[in-house]
């Protein structure tokens, strides 16, 4: 095994939305990530698990539907609980109904733990920018 | 002719067949006592007598055996995440024959320790982490291993990139680092870790158990018993090359202390769009419900299925059936001689393959989105699978066996449950699984050809 850094990825919930999820996961392990898919309807014991064995640096959570405040609730005190203390959970998508002011969307997502928050439209580039700092990763 | 001894060293009997192998026929059948205290060759020339009775003097030119006495295989597993790492060394262990009284999950500690000492299995099972995945836990756990004692071999099947260390941490220990149970997040690689179980186990716990004596005699001591049933099944759905087999299938042993459910089957979703979720399965698959049992585990029948069922199925009174039970439950070789008897045992066997058949099969589950309907699946799908092999002494000595094995069929009041819809009833009347197991590992055209012959069909059950 290399020294890839590895991510968690999925869709959060009872969402089906596949789409983005897949230009998520070859945009990611093109850009030389680890990358473990979980697809859709994940729930976040799925996340945890899945972190834990392959001893995950992130967690990237997509939701599209419109539920992800309401899915992604509890998720850190899960994690700290699971012994992934300090592990990186980014959250984006549409992870809110309708066109709130994304300021207090992102607000509402740092308090419950979330590293970081993106709006609706966010390119795959700009995560993968936002992972590379995050983790160190050079280049 | 080519005759062929096929014998099974079971906890209490020691069942023979004898085949003629250039034939592809069975010659006949027999059982006695296992003499596993004394000398085991003593039960096997007591069945043997009993089987020259019906075949008359036969020169066998083969003879190979399997072995379920003193206690069987018995494993002990640990992983990390319980649905994971933990769960795919308990189906590594359960598919390559064994008797698994215990997984962990996270890290062991020194009590776990002491106890896994204390319960003496025969082979360990050490995994945790993908590769490159978490090591601290496999770490933790072999040194919680290292610490502990005990003789028992340790197979380390876990996270490559730990697997050494581990190693080192256990050195003077006997211990075998193969591939990992957990390769990648969500793939299933369970047979390098089963195939050095078998090897161990043929290795060293056949001889540990006494069961050497009896190797003399004959040409190996191939497997545990479970695992011949196995391969039986295995053939039996897939045929052989040049023989086709009746496709896939489902199998349930009762017995008096285990129920065990064995599929050949993909089990994949029938209902499009639907989500497959939790573990991959294997194609084949092995479970055992060791709280599921006709005498010794009777409890644990009652308790899932729930003493008014029990009462209501066979026609006796809750506080009879009750009273019975706790009965049965410290009589463990009464038989069903009176009718009250035969119709609880009945109900009891039905319960017993339901409870054992639902816990095996997979679920799906509804999720309601506002787009309307989604389906999400976990574990198999034996919805469509339409052949239902059944054995052991409840469903073989009775004539109610149609009626019995249709518990393992779907049931509307749990509809999410993926049992088969209908299936085509196959009966080992004369208990030759076991031993069409061993004899495929030799003669799979003959093993097969018998097992068609032999199976009894008992029609649809619905
Ligand atoms: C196709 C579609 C569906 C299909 C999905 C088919 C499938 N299995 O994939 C179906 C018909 C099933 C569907 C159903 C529903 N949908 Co719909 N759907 C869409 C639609 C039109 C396109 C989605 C898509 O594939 N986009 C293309 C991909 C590439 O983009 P993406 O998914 O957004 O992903 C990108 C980014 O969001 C981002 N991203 C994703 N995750 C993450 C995570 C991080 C951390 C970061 C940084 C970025 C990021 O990167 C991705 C790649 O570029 C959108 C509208 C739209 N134009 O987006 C609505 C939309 C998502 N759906 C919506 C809704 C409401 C629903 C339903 C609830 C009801 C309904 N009325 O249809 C159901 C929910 C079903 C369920 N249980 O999930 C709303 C969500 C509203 C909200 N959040 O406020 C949308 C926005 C439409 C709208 N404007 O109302 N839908």
């Amino acid at each position: 095994m290399s020294n890839k850094k590895t991510l968690v990825i999925g869709v959060i919930g009872a969402d089906v939305h596949a789409v983005g999820n897949k230009i998520l996961y070859h945009a990611f392990t093109d850009a030389g990530f680890e990358v473990i898919n979980l697809g859709v309807m994940v729930s976040q014991e799925e996340y945890i698990a899945a972190a834990i064995e392959s001893n995950a640096d992130a967690i990237v959570v997509s939701s599209l539907y419109g539920q992800g405040e309401l899915d992604c609730r509890g998720m850190r005190e899960k994690c700290d609980e699971a012994g992934l203390e300090g592990i990186l959970l980014y959250v984006g998508g549409n992870i809110v109904i309708g066109k709130q002011p994304f300021d207090e969307v992102e607000k509402r997502f740092k308090a419950m733990g979330f590293n970081r928050a993106f709006p609706p439209g966010t390119p795959p580039e700009t995560t993968i920018d936002a992972l590379k700092e995050d983790l160190h990763v050079e280049g | 002719m080519k005759p062929i001894l096929l014998i099974d060293f079971g906890s209490t009997y020691t069942k023979v067949t004898a085949v003629d192998a250039d034939a592809a026929k069975l010659l006949g059948s027999a059982a006695a006592y296992t003499t596993v205290q004394t000398d085991i060759n003593d039960g096997l020339a007591n069945a043997v007598a009993l089987l020259s009775e019906q075949t008359g003097k036969l020169e066998f030119a083969e003879r190979y055996a399997c072995s379920s006495a003193a206690g069987g295989l018995r494993m002990i597993a640990s992983g990390l995440v319980p649905e994971l790492t933990a769960e795919a060394a308990k189906c590594a262990s359960l598919g390559a024959g064994a008797k698994v009284i215990k997984t962990y999950s996270f890290e062991l500690t020194e009590d776990d320790a002491a106890e896994i000492v204390s319960m003496k299995p025969d082979i360990f099972l050490l995994v945790g982490g993908t590769d490159g995945g978490n090591k601290a836990c496999i770490l933790n756990n072999a040194h919680m291993l290292a610490g502990a004692g005990g003789d028992f071999p340790i197979v380390i099947a876990g996270n490559r990139n730990a697997a050494r260390e581990c190693e080192h941490i256990l050195a003077g220990r006997e211990v075998y680092v193969c591939e990992n149970v957990m390769p990648k997040f969500g793939t299933l690689n369970i047979e390098p870790a089963q195939q050095k179980i078998r090897e161990i186990f043929l290795s060293r716990i056949v001889r540990a158990k006494g069961l050497t004596k009896a190797s003399e005699l004959i040409s190996g001591i191939l497997m545990p018993t479970p695992s011949a049933f196995l391969a039986a099944m295995q053939l039996l759905a897939d045929g052989t090359e040049s023989q086709s087999g009746i496709g896939e299938l489902i199998a349930v042993d009762v017995g008096g202390a285990t129920t065990d459910v064995y599929s050949i089957s993909a089990g994949m979703p029938d209902r499009p769009g639907t989500i497959i979720k939790g573990l991959p399965e294997p194609y084949v698959k092995r479970t055992v419900e060791g709280d599921v049992g006709m005498r010794y585990s009777i409890h644990g029948i009652v308790e899932a299925a729930g003493c008014e069922a029990i009462a209501a199925a066979s026609g006796i009174a809750p506080a009879r059936v009750q009273e019975l039970v706790d009965y049965l439950a410290t009589h463990t070789d009464m038989l069903p001689t009176t009718p009250e008897l035969a119709a609880l045992d009945e109900a009891l066997a039905g319960y017993a393959i339901r409870t054992a058949v639902t816990r095996h099969a997979g679920r799906i589950e509804e999720v309601y989105t506002m787009m309307g309907l989604a389906y999400a699946q976990t574990g198999k799908n034996l919805m469509n699978v339409e052949r239902l092999v059944v054995t052991g002494g409840s469903l073989i000595h009775t004539k109610n066996t149609r009626k019995i094995a249709s518990y393992a069929l779907y049931d509307p009041q749990d509809p999410t449950s993926l049992k088969p819809r209908k299936a085509e009833l196959l009966v080992d009347r004369k208990y030759i699984l076991a031993a069409m197991g061993l004899l495929s590992k030799y003669y799979p055209e003959a093993a097969l050809t018998i097992m068609k012959e032999e199976l009894e069909n008992n029609g649809l059950a619905e």
